[in-house]
């Protein structure tokens, strides 16, 4: 098979467990984000910008969705002849067969797929950070330093250096050190996740380590400081740019909101650099005679004759009249019936909210630091009419069950 | 019940009606609803029928039509077997690569309909839009043992006399079609032909060839009107909604159709009948600063900054500041800069409307403001 320079490897494999009643059904790369999106539309359409034509995604934790979603690729233009996009469940060999155990396991348990386009580079990703980048420059710069790890870093605020794995530097940008979560950072060089590694080396890491029984099988825990001990070529590639990990209620819902500024730091209008997602092909959105909508996104499919302020409605969701969403994300399908309030919060895909409902509490009015907490609803969850759901509660489908019908 | 049959879409008729927007386009390209053009309703209806062999004669200015369909993956038409065909004319030393009428171009696409393998044809016109499957159609047409059945639907008084020469059919009790009237003055009730018909393809290619032989090019008047008595010709009446884009006018009061609850649901929210479209990959659309819209249908891709209202706005449209849009059908990718007034007015694509300006037209007179215009 003709080789390829760079197979990007995009992890997908973790139950996202810090979100709760959003991942019950479905893995976190799956979740919506930016009312017509997915997650890990921003990686794979990183990919194929970055003119990256092969990926695979190892994925373990409620596939279903994911799989469905991706299919063949066709969207982000990943329906390849030689490459594309592949879904790598974890499988049996003989008579044994494990899960990943960690994400460096994952890659190993992938090798044979890496090996099949024997390339000069593996770029390893993972499926749950909005940004868009151009992994092209990245790959460049790592050939440019002969390096044999390039790790891509952010520029965090001092003060929230400590929540992030620091990557320590050189002038000429080599890395001498890597701390995890540091209580003194010495930089605010913060890891994002993106990692550029030359394949032959690799490999031999990632066997090393598998014989390891004390392992983790972590890149960031075991790889990157194995490397770093053997005195490896490593650096850090800066990054500039929107870029937030979403795996937490409290940021999913955050960079849900900074789309809606006025001129919102992740720019998804440049036309060479095109986020793709899977379009179920829905009417225009529609706003009835008694609709009225401020500083909201608004995507196909949905239909608003009530009110919404500041808020992301995604494909098909309806919000009814005399119905009131405030800083909110309503999330695909979800019908916000007549009178309810929703306030706040993050109401999942095809939950139905009822007549005179109050989701959250009003935060109309107070200032920053008295924000009332992100309040959220599962995924196909029946809240019933007038019922009144907390601030900062998360409540899913086990307490609220659709009925058959 | 699977149909034994293939789908037939003319796009080049009757374009001079439409003046400025089918200039550089074929009627059948013409954008409508916001993010759709008028091919994907015929489409669709084929593909939510379960015809999966579709051919569309192209006609001049067919670019547009190529660009839209492409493959055919949208409407899952990108098949191994059968699928999307499109049939450009061809120029031979007879023919000037054109077709004069249905008939010439049922005859010019002979091949295609005798190396496919099913029986019946169903033809689409692409100057009447509506939603229908045509299962039930070709079951009737079995029942009746007809030759030809033809579709039609029974128009109001006023949406009739806005239409550019009608057809209208005689129909006895037992569907059968007795005469066909060319533009008549004040019929009661017309039956009004959607142009759509269904027959046995080798029927089709019989008589087309006979009509075209005697200088006939046009399917009703050479094919129909001169068969009502040695062939079974039958009336199917479609129920639901219709809009004959006969002219701006009629254009532009379908449009404003879509703003109603009613028919918005008949042609978008009936789940085994989807239209699909074209994929573009627009980011959703932004409401910014003190931007609002009310009673308008709004495409992605959009950045609202101004007041929008009983509108409808295609893909990638961006409204200034303080801009009034009112009863308008603004196309894909117009820029309407800040403190612009505008009402009942079409843009065209690609139309940029410089800071401050007042557009008005009539709600019977919309103006047309040509595509790629600065103003």
């Amino acid at each position: 098979m003709k080789s390829k320079r760079c197979v990007a490897m995009l992890l997908a494999g973790g139950a996202g467990t810090r979100l709760g009643v959003l991942t019950r059904d479905m893995a976190k790369p799956a979740v919506p984000y930016g009312g017509k999106y997915r997650i890990i539309d921003f990686t794979l359409s990183n990919c194929i910008n970055s003119d990256i034509d092969t990926v695979g995604v190892p994925t373990q934790y409620r596939p279903l969705e994911l799989n469905n979603y991706i299919a063949g690729g066709q969207p982000w233009d990943l329906d390849r002849n030689n490459g594309g996009v592949f879904i790598l469940p974890p499988y049996m060999t003989g008579k044994t067969g494990e899960w990943f155990k960690g994400t460096a396991n994952a890659i190993y348990q992938n090798m044979a797929f890496i090996e099949e386009y024997n390339p000069q580079y593996v770029l390893i990703l993972s499926g749950d950070h909005i940004y868009t980048m151009d992994y092209s420059a990245m790959i460049d710069y790592h050939e440019k330093n002969n390096a044999d790890a390039t790790i891509a870093v952010i520029e965090v605020p001092w003060d929230e250096a400590s929540r992030f794995g620091i990557m320590n530097t050189n002038e000429d940008g080599s890395i001498y050190e890597f701390e995890e979560k540091p209580p003194q950072p010495k930089s605010n060089k913060a890891s994002m996740g993106v990692y550029v590694f030359t394949w032959k080396v690799l490999r031999q890491y990632l066997i090393d380590d598998e014989a390891n029984p004390d392992s983790k099988n972590d890149f960031g825990m075991n790889i990157i400081p194995a490397m770093l001990g053997d005195g490896k070529r490593m650096f850090a590639f800066p990054f500039r740019g929107y870029w937030k990990d979403v795996g937490t209620i409290d940021s999913l819902w955050e960079s849900n909101m900074d789309l809606l500024e006025e001129n919102p730091k992740l720019d998804l209008y440049d036309k060479r650099f095109r986020v793709y997602a899977r379009n179920i092909g829905s009417p225009p959105h529609h706003i009835g005679r008694l609709g009225k909508v401020e500083r909201s996104l608004l995507t196909e499919g949905s239909h608003v004759n009530g009110t919404v302020i500041h808020s992301v409605i995604s494909t098909n969701a309806v919000v009814r009249r005399d119905a009131e969403v405030i800083d909110s994300v309503i999330m695909p399908g979800a019908i916000i019936d007549r009178g309810a309030k929703v306030y706040r919060a993050i109401v999942g895909v095809n939950t139905y909210v009822g007549p005179n409902a109050v989701v959250g509490s009003d935060p109309t009015g107070l200032a920053p630091d008295q924000q009332p907490p992100v309040t959220v609803i599962g995924s196909n969850c029946y809240i019933p009419a007038a019922e009144l759901i907390e601030a900062g509660k998360m409540v899913g489908d086990d307490e609220y069950p659709k009925k058959e019908d | 019940m699977t149909i034994d049959a293939l789908g037939v879409i003319y796009t080049g008729a009757n374009e001079y009606y439409m003046q400025e927007l089918t200039q550089s386009r074929s009627i059948a390209a013409l954008p409508i609803y916001a993010r759709y053009r008028l091919i994907d309703f015929f489409l669709s209806n084929f593909v939510n029928s379960d015809v999966h062999n579709v051919g569309v004669i192209t006609q001049k200015n067919y670019r547009s039509i190529m660009d839209h369909i492409g493959g055919g993956r949208e409407w899952d038409l990108n098949r191994k077997r059968d699928g999307l065909f499109i049939l450009p004319p061809y120029g031979t030393a007879g023919n000037p690569g054109f077709y004069n009428g249905t008939v010439e171009a049922l005859c010019g696409i002979r091949d295609y309909l005798e190396k496919s393998s099913q029986k019946y044809v169903i033809f689409s016109d692409s100057t009447v839009l509506y939603k229908a499957d045509f299962r039930p159609m070709i079951e009737y047409h079995l029942s009746k043992k007809a030759d030809i059945t033809m579709m039609y639907w029974h128009a109001d008084e006023e949406e009739f006399q806005s239409m550019h020469n009608p057809v209208v059919f005689d129909v006895a009790r037992g569907g059968r079609i007795k005469g066909v009237a060319f533009n008549p003055a004040n019929p009661e009730g017309p039956r009004v032909a959607t142009g759509t018909f269904v027959a046995d393809k080798s029927l089709i290619i019989r008589l087309c060839d006979a009509a075209l032989s005697m200088g006939e090019t046009r399917f009703i008047e050479g094919v129909i009107a001169k068969n009502l008595e040695g062939l079974r010709i039958y009336g199917y009446r479609h129920n639901g909604y219709v809009a004959a884009l006969h002219s701006t006018r009629n254009y532009f009061k379908a449009c404003m159709d879509v703003l109603d609850d009613k028919v918005r649901a008949e042609l978008f929210l009936n789940d085994q009948m989807p239209v699909y479209t074209k994929v573009r990959d627009e980011i959703p659309t932004r409401y910014v600063g003190e931007g609002t819209a009310v009673n308008s249908s709004l495409a992605d891709g959009c950045i609202i900054g101004g007041n929008v209202e009983n509108s409808v706005l295609f893909r990638g449209v961006k409204i200034g500041k303080n801009a009034v849009v009112k009863n308008c059908i603004i196309f894909q990718d117009c820029e309407i800069m800040d403190g612009c007034v505008l009402e009942n007015v079409i843009l065209d694509k690609d139309v940029i409307v410089r800071n401050g300006k007042t557009l008005m037209g009539a709600a019977s007179y919309p103006v047309v403001i040509a595509k790629g215009s600065v103003i």
